[in-house]
């Protein structure tokens, strides 16, 4: 496999091999040297046209602890200013020997299109809309580590703006080929326009859907959405669709709750629930670097099989 | 006489088939040669106080487990044993992906220990590079040894092993296939030569 | 090069019909049509196989001068027009400066006189394109302006768009041709909106946004009596509504670019802009009407809506990418392909969506045929059967952006006259 651009690359072999890797791959972060000489030699830049301190730095630390050698570009580097092109940056970047680009970009297809312009393995860490494969990799492995391997039959609802969610999109897809049944739960306005064909169900009623959910998966609700009159007023949002301590009750006990994270308290979430023992919220994240040193080890490190000697 | 240049053996999944050669043990001279080997790593460290059995994933850990069982026996000692995945230390990552075999786990540090490598087969030597790069990642060992079912010549590196159950020199293209219960269904090792039908690989 | 030309050989398709004939050209006009026709000193144009038709008329073409000479010239889209079949071309408005005022008609005219394919221009309905005053409308017209646009932009206020619609009733010919987006509606859209962008993660513009504007300006057309043309129509809605407004008599026109009825929004599927153009790749329902609208005669003429883009500006992120695609060189082979082949229509009807309706529509007499004595030889001989491969490195344009690239097409221009001069002979341009 070269690339991820999206889970659709891996299927569900390809998502099991990933979880099965990254097992391996958290107990090397937990050693005292956290650290393995796997690909010695490669190197790996980030490329975040789109700020992200928290999914930069996990890549980053992935990579290193890889010992692959790393490199950075982000949003406010003069070397990604808008004057040069997309397409003469990934030239330039490509010339100086490197083996995969991590990139997070605000238009959605960008590490497509990059995969088709150079040589290199591409990551894709959030693209517009479309997806955030190793978002999805990581909530599905601090699943796992709770359910088990398989999620045949796991209720999992999906909370919050669907439509503008590249974690959404690409949840939907992980969850469904491993099994769940996916519910997407929010306001018609913050829904996708045609959901025909994707394997989810639809509710509009969080309050309906709370007490058979087994896993709930809280969207960020970005503030801005409030100017495009797709709800009439975050107040209004949270009275709806925020997951209150009065819903958490409702939710069943042994429930889990997740969120990618960061958390908009008193919006989506209120601070407490993060305090909750159903929430693996803290784990998810503790999760990513094991789960990036995963995919970056099954794209850079070679595929043929051979006898251990 | 030099190794073909690519040394990936012949492809057990490849064109062509195996077929067996010879069986030289079978489970009593297993038992025997785990028994002897077990006497010699407490007579050479002295005793069985600082010994941690440490063996290679996968059959290296039946390996380890059996000598530690061995040891247990006589000297009414126990030994801690590890089980390590060299899988992320190979030096041949850009020639073959080998998925990780198991979990790493290293009873306590391994600081001051004589940490004794366990594996089933030692042939050109880089999985047990491998391996004594990964223990000393956990901590500084006293010392580091190295206990083989079967030696089968063709080093590449300049390792060997402290303690042999058999010294079984082989061709290079053929296979040394060691059965321990329960990872394989009997105890014994067994020669397989592999009759190519195609021309072998670059 | 004499001043006399004989195109021997070919199949004369005209609005009168169709009839095996060789033409004669002298002096700029059509001087003889019939059998066997010879003339000494004259140049032959080979056109066995062929059709001899009149030239196409094209209302639709972005030739981005002034302003934005990098992706096209009047002189290298004229040359594109002609290799397509064109000896005319209307200019779209939105330039750099716009065309709004006399000064940039007139430039317009000028730059276009030597281009091997006549020039007319459109000019805006408001200045600046900006929707807020009416341009010079009067004054444009007495430049020879017909038809007024602010394509690339709608006229979103139903007001303004009244008060344009009733000024220009006093104008004669004139016709106010919409690009039909609602601005709200549209907003932040890239492609079409529909399952394909739900799963792409591409924010889309929905059908709706084009039809709503269909549906007011069809009522303007009835509250004003004034004509309205609707450019590049790509929704099975608003081809219903422009259906049920000719069967109720109202003045409105429309036009569909080949695109509409050859590409899907699927394509989309790569985030390659290529795919990207406004209005956008809709889905096989709206591929489906527009051919029925063609078929029908709801669409009254095919228009190529040509908007080339530097190479650069298409290698940018999709959303971030401009709109447009090429069109002049491929309408004919698409059109003979896509409708004529599977027995949508007639090829005399194809002619007709291509010559002599649109040439009808924006009052350019000299163009449109017939092709009969007397008559301005602006005439396309093209091979219907010629089978040739797009290769975007070998079209006319300075702009490579077309989204049939490598594709096999059946139908290729052989020879373009402009006025009795030959400019395209053999599918090379001469000039």
């Amino acid at each position: 496999m070269k690339h991820l651009l999206g889970i659709d690359d891996l299927g569900a072999d390809g998502i099991g091999e990933v979880l099965r890797l990254a097992d391996s791959f958290l107990e090397v972060t937990r050693r005292d040297i956290p650290k393995v000489p796997a690909l010695r030699g490669k190197t790996v830049v980030s490329m975040f046209y789109e700020d992200s301190t928290r999914t930069r730095l996990s890549f980053e630390t992935a990579a290193k602890r890889l010992s692959a050698d790393t490199m950075t570009f982000s949003a406010g580097s003069s070397s990604l200013r808008k004057g040069e092109s997309l397409l003469d940056t990934v030239r330039t970047v490509e010339a100086m020997g490197i083996d995969a680009i991590v990139v997070r970009h605000r238009s959605s297809g960008v590490p497509q299109r990059i995969a088709g312009w150079i040589d290199a393995s591409i990551v894709n860490a959030g693209d517009g809309w479309h997806e955030h494969p190793t978002q999805a990799l990581l909530d599905a492995f601090t699943l796992r580590r709770h359910r088990g391997d398989s999620f045949a039959g796991m209720k999992v609802s999906i909370v919050g703006d669907v439509k503008h969610s590249r974690v959404a999109r690409s949840n939907v897809r992980a969850f469904s080929a491993l099994g769940a049944d996916v519910t997407l739960v929010g306001p018609p306005t913050l829904m996708p326009p045609d959901l025909e064909g994707w394997p989810v169900t639809v509710s509009y009623d969080l309050d309906e859907v709370l007490p058979t959910t087994d896993v709930l998966y809280v969207l960020r609700i970005q503030r801005e959405r409030q100017e495009e009159a797709l709800f009439p007023s975050l107040r209004e949002y949270a009275n709806r669709y925020g997951i209150t301590v009065e819903r958490m009750s409702r939710l069943p006990a042994d429930a889990l709750v997740m969120h990618p994270g960061p958390t908009n308290r008193g919006v989506e979430i209120d601070a407490l629930v993060a305090d909750d023992p159903r929430s693996v919220i803290n784990e998810q994240v503790a999760n990513g670097v094991a789960v990036r040193m995963a995919v970056l080890y099954m794209l850079l490190a070679d595929s043929k099989e051979g006898r251990a000697a | 006489m030099r190794n073909p240049p690519a040394w990936t053996a012949p492809d057990p999944t490849g064109p062509g088939h195996w077929l067996l050669r010879a069986r030289v043990f079978e489970a009593d001279d297993l038992k025997r040669a785990i028994t002897r080997i077990a006497h010699e790593i407490v007579e050479r460290n002295h005793g069985a106080e600082d010994i941690v059995l440490v063996g290679l994933y996968t059959r290296g850990v039946a390996v380890a487990e059996r000598l530690a069982e061995a040891i247990t026996s006589f000297e009414d000692v126990d030994v801690p044993v590890g089980r390590l995945d060299v899988s992320f230390y190979r030096d041949d990552i850009a020639t073959r992906r080998v998925s990780p075999l198991g979990p790493t786990q290293l009873p306590g540090d391994v600081k001051d220990s004589v940490v004794v490598l366990c594996d089933d087969v030692l042939f050109t030597g880089r999985t047990v590079r491998a391996a004594m790069d990964a223990v000393v990642d956990f901590g500084r060992p006293r010392a580091v040894q190295l206990a083989v079912l079967v030696d089968r010549g063709h080093r590449e590196l300049p390792i060997r092993a402290d303690y042999v159950g058999k010294n079984l020199p082989t061709k290079w293209d053929e296979d040394v296939r060691v059965h321990l219960v329960p990872i394989d269904e009997d105890d014994g090792i067994e020669i397989w030569e592999c009759i190519e039908e195609t021309e072998g690989e670059k | 090069m004499t001043a006399e030309v004989l195109v021997k050989g070919g199949t004369v398709i005209d609005a009168d019909g169709s009839r095996r004939a060789d033409v004669l050209v002298r002096d700029g006009v059509v001087a003889d049509v019939g059998e066997n026709l010879t003339q000494r000193g004259a140049t032959v144009l080979e056109a066995d196989g062929c059709i001899v038709s009149p030239g196409f008329v094209d209302l639709h073409t972005h030739l981005r001068e002034p302003g934005g000479e990098d992706a096209e010239t009047i002189e290298t889209g004229g040359r594109g027009g002609a290799l397509g079949g064109y000896t005319a071309l209307v200019a779209m408005p939105n330039t750099n400066p716009p065309i709004d005022t006399a000064s940039v008609v007139e430039q317009v005219l000028r730059v276009g006189r030597l281009a091997p394919c006549r020039i007319y221009s459109s000019a805006c309905i408001t200045k600046g394109r900006s929707g807020e005053e009416l341009a010079p409308l009067g004054e444009l017209h007495g430049l020879g302006v017909r038809i007024f646009t602010d394509d690339g932009s709608c006229v979103n206020d139903a007001g303004l768009m009244r008060r344009a619609l009733e000024y220009a009733r006093a104008l004669p010919g004139a016709v106010l041709a919409q690009h039909c987006e609602d601005a709200q509606l549209a907003r932040g859209g890239h492609m079409n909106e529909g399952s394909w962008s739900s799963w792409l993660g591409i924010p889309g513009m929905p059908a709706e946004a084009e039809s709503v504007v269909v549906a007011r300006d069809i009522a303007l057309a009835g509250l004003t009596g004034g004509r309205v043309h609707f450019l590049h129509l790509s929704t099975a809605t608003s081809i219903e509504l422009v259906r049920a407004a000719k069967a109720k008599g109202l003045p409105v026109t429309a036009e569909a670019a080949p695109h509409h009825f050859t590409l899907t929004d699927s394509l989309c599927c790569g985030y390659d802009p290529i795919y990207k153009v406004n209005p956008p790749l809709r889905n096989d329902g709206d591929v489906k009407a527009v051919k029925e609208g063609l078929a029908d005669g709801t669409i009254d003429a095919i228009a190529t809506d040509h908007a080339p883009h530097p190479a650069q500006e298409k290698e940018r992120p999709f959303d971030e990418a401009p709109p447009g695609m090429l069109g002049l060189e491929t309408a004919l082979a698409l059109t003979l392909t896509e409708l004529v082949g599977p027995g949508l229509i007639a090829l005399a009807q194809a002619v007709a969506l291509l010559s002599w309706q649109p040439a009808r529509l924006a009052g350019l007499t000299e163009h449109g045929g017939p092709v009969a004595p007397g008559r301005p030889a602006h005439l396309t001989v093209f091979d219907p059967e010629a089978a040739w491969e797009v290769d975007p490195t070998r079209l006319a344009s300075r702009s490579r952006n077309t989204p049939y690239a490598g594709r096999k097409l059946t139908g290729r221009v052989r020879h373009t006259l402009l006025a009795g001069e030959p400019v395209v002979i053999d599918s090379q341009a001469q000039r």
